[in-house]
């Protein structure tokens, strides 16, 4: 079972809510679609469901072409934003529905849906109504009703947004060892960049309504393609820095200068952007080639255990993630340091020219 | 402060002059206290009394109606009752006025239930400007319409049938229903309707099944509405029938006969016409605040 999407087009009035996005997902697979808000997350899964058709391109599911096909004759199943269940069944009907629908005999529905209950921990509510519970159960009977039925693609439309931290944190774990033994096609629309590299899988990055890159998600995340995909793909966003490279120096910001043999000479000289890593800019230098900046902190944003520091120096505004809880004054002189072997090199055009190797570590 | 003893004369003048104003002032505040019931008994000799009186009417006979003045029926008799509902040309008024209300809510609402999903659902050239368009088939009075919808029923033999009159309430039945099923469609996600159609629902199973149980209450208030404002009309009614679907009212002003006027079976005919409403408005009594509101909360 694989899905393939072949330069699929959606216009709407003269906007392109998705332009050329072309992504195969093979068979099996976890899929997750980053992006921000209006980047087209739901859009693309609407497509994938049939619920949308597109305005151009075609989308292939296992070999067929299935783009004019309605939703009921493909087998997807999807789970909302929002907690989407029929009020007026039980939870027990809520999830035998499809396979009602799909006339599966009794004994099985009975079997199925227990076995989903079970798996989803509602089993002791299925003779509730859905609005009698909890945010969470809704969701998970909601989840339910679209693993019940063998569904060659399930969609996750930012399904755990609207739950507490906690119950996020539990339920996304689940939803991983679910779907380690099935073979369908899992696609899940997050706008958090750490939640894509905790499901792990596959990651898409979108923006604007065009796919960016694709790739499994470590990949993706430690090889950008572009400083668009880094941006997306980092929380808090990459920090870019412009800077020069000549034959002989390699100058960011006009004022750091890197040494000879971190890695960028053999570059074509010219301007370059060079990114990086909130959270490889630290408050101590790690190592003797690190390169000191002076900065002035705007704002030292506490978050649980973890600062995020936003400063600025004459040129440009960064912001720097530091473990452990560090106040500042606003308008603090600090001095910061980067790893030179932890820049990322992008050309003029935003393309990906150079990634710092890794050697184990993000 | 006011409480310690005044001690000089001076003082004991003021004080009791304070006294007079505050003594004064209560005075005043009394009147005002009594306003709302005088108020309320302004509304209640006029508006509700005539209601009363029509109750205290039926059960009188007509020589105590024109004879004597009394608050209270002296012997209760139900001759009137008696009357409306032994005489067919009496009680077949009220068939008549049941039969095309009846006809009138199941064609409106049978109608009405698709034209609310398009309106809530879909988007399509000109759906507001119809939206509007069908609310304003609600402001023009329906004497407007009762010439051409003479003629037009007369032509093609509906005239004096059930179905003319329930086809006529249609013209401001069909508008108001949308409306309000519209606010009550609205109200459901459209995610329930994807959601069952990826379930594998068709069309009409998802919206018997699924979608018209959500909006039941809606439906009921719709319903109630209907009733009512096809109940409450008489001028197409009474133009469209002459006597085989003569409804209640049209049957209500023949009682000045020869003999002089039928006050009694009159004020009888009366509460008969007041009570379906009651019996409905009893079921509905929930959800009507915001069936006015047309479903928007």
């Amino acid at each position: 079972m694989s899905l393939i999407l072949e330069d699929v087009d959606l216009q709407v009035g003269r906007e392109m809510h998705i332009d050329r996005a072309s992504l195969e997902l093979a068979p099996g697979s976890f899929n997750v679609l980053l992006g921000r808000t209006l980047a087209g997350k739901t859009t693309l899964m609407r497509l994938m469901a049939g619920l949308e058709m597109p305005t151009r391109g075609r989308i292939v599911m296992n070999g067929h072409d299935v783009t004019r096909l309605s939703v009921r004759q493909r087998n997807v199943s999807m789970v909302y934003q929002q907690f989407i269940n029929y009020p007026g069944m039980t939870l027990y009907e809520n999830i035998a529905s499809p396979l009602r629908l799909a006339k599966v005999d009794q004994e099985e529905i009975d079997r199925r849906v227990h076995e989903t209950a079970e798996m989803l921990h509602i089993e002791h509510l299925l003779e509730r109504y859905p609005l009698e519970l909890s945010g969470g159960q809704q969701q998970r009977t909601a989840m339910g009703r679209a693993l019940v039925k063998d569904a060659d693609v399930i969609l996750f439309d930012e399904p755990l947004v609207n739950l507490d931290y906690k119950l996020r944190e539990e339920l996304r774990e689940e939803l991983r060892t679910l779907f380690a033994e099935r073979h369908c096609i899992a696609v899940y629309a997050t706008t958090e960049p750490s939640e894509a590299l905790s499901l792990g899988g596959h990651t898409a990055v979108l923006h604007q309504g065009q796919v960016l890159q694709y790739g499994p998600t470590e990949e993706v995340y430690r090889w950008p393609n572009s400083t668009r995909a880094a941006e997306m793909f980092s929380e808090p966003p990459m920090n870019f820095l412009d800077g020069e490279i000549t034959d002989s120096s390699v100058i960011i910001g006009e004022r750091y200068r890197l040494p000879d043999n971190a890695g960028f000479l053999h570059l074509p000289p010219g301007s370059y952007r060079f990114g990086i890593r909130a959270s490889h800019i630290s408050l101590i230098p790690n190592d003797d080639r690190d390169i000191a900046m002076d900065v002035r902190v705007d704002l030292a944003e506490i978050s649980g255990s973890e600062t995020f520091l936003h400063v600025h120096d004459q040129q440009s505004d960064m912001t720097v993630h530091l473990a452990g809880i560090h106040e500042f004054e606003v308008d603090d002189e600090v001095t910061l340091y980067f790893p030179v072997h932890k820049v990322y090199a992008f050309d003029a055009q935003g393309s990906v020219a150079h990634v710092p190797a890794y050697l184990g570590e993000s | 402060m006011t409480n310690a003893k005044p001690t000089t004369p001076e003082a004991v003048n003021q004080q009791a002059a304070k006294e007079a104003a505050r003594r004064r002032r209560r005075s005043r505040t009394a009147l005002r206290r009594w306003r709302p019931k005088l108020l309320l008994g302004a509304y209640l000799l006029f508006v509700l009394l005539p209601i009363y009186w029509l109750l205290n009417m039926s059960f009188q006979s007509n020589s105590e109606i024109l004879g004597q003045f009394s608050f209270v029926p002296q012997d209760i008799t139900l001759e009137h009752y008696m009357k409306i509902f032994t005489d067919s040309s009496w009680y077949m008024g009220y068939v008549n006025s049941l039969i095309y209300v009846l006809i009138n809510m199941l064609i409106s609402i049978l109608v009405a239930l698709p034209a609310a999903y398009a309106f809530s659902r879909f988007q399509f050239i000109g759906d507001k400007h119809l939206f509007f368009w069908l609310l304003t088939n609600l402001m023009a009075p329906p004497a407007v319409f009762l010439l051409p919808y003479f003629q037009l029923y007369y032509t093609v033999g509906l005239f004096d049938t059930h179905v003319a009159v329930a086809l006529a309430h249609c013209l401001f039945n069909i508008p108001l229903a949308v409306w309000i099923l519209e606010g009550f469609m609205s109200s459901v996600p459209k995610e329930i309707d994807e959601t069952a159609f990826i379930d594998g629902y068709s069309f009409p199973r998802f919206f018997v099944k699924i979608f018209i149980p959500m909006i039941r209450s809606g439906i009921g208030v719709t319903l109630f509405f209907l009733f009512m404002f096809s109940w409450v009309e008489l001028l197409l009614a009474r133009t469209l029938t002459s006597t085989g679907a003569q409804p209640i009212a049209s049957v209500m002003t023949r009682t000045s006969t020869a003999s002089g006027v039928d006050w009694g079976t009159l004020a009888a005919a009366g509460v008969l016409t007041i009570l379906p409403g009651i019996f409905v408005v009893y079921f509905v009594r929930n959800h009507i605040a915001k069936g006015f509101a047309l479903g928007r909360t």
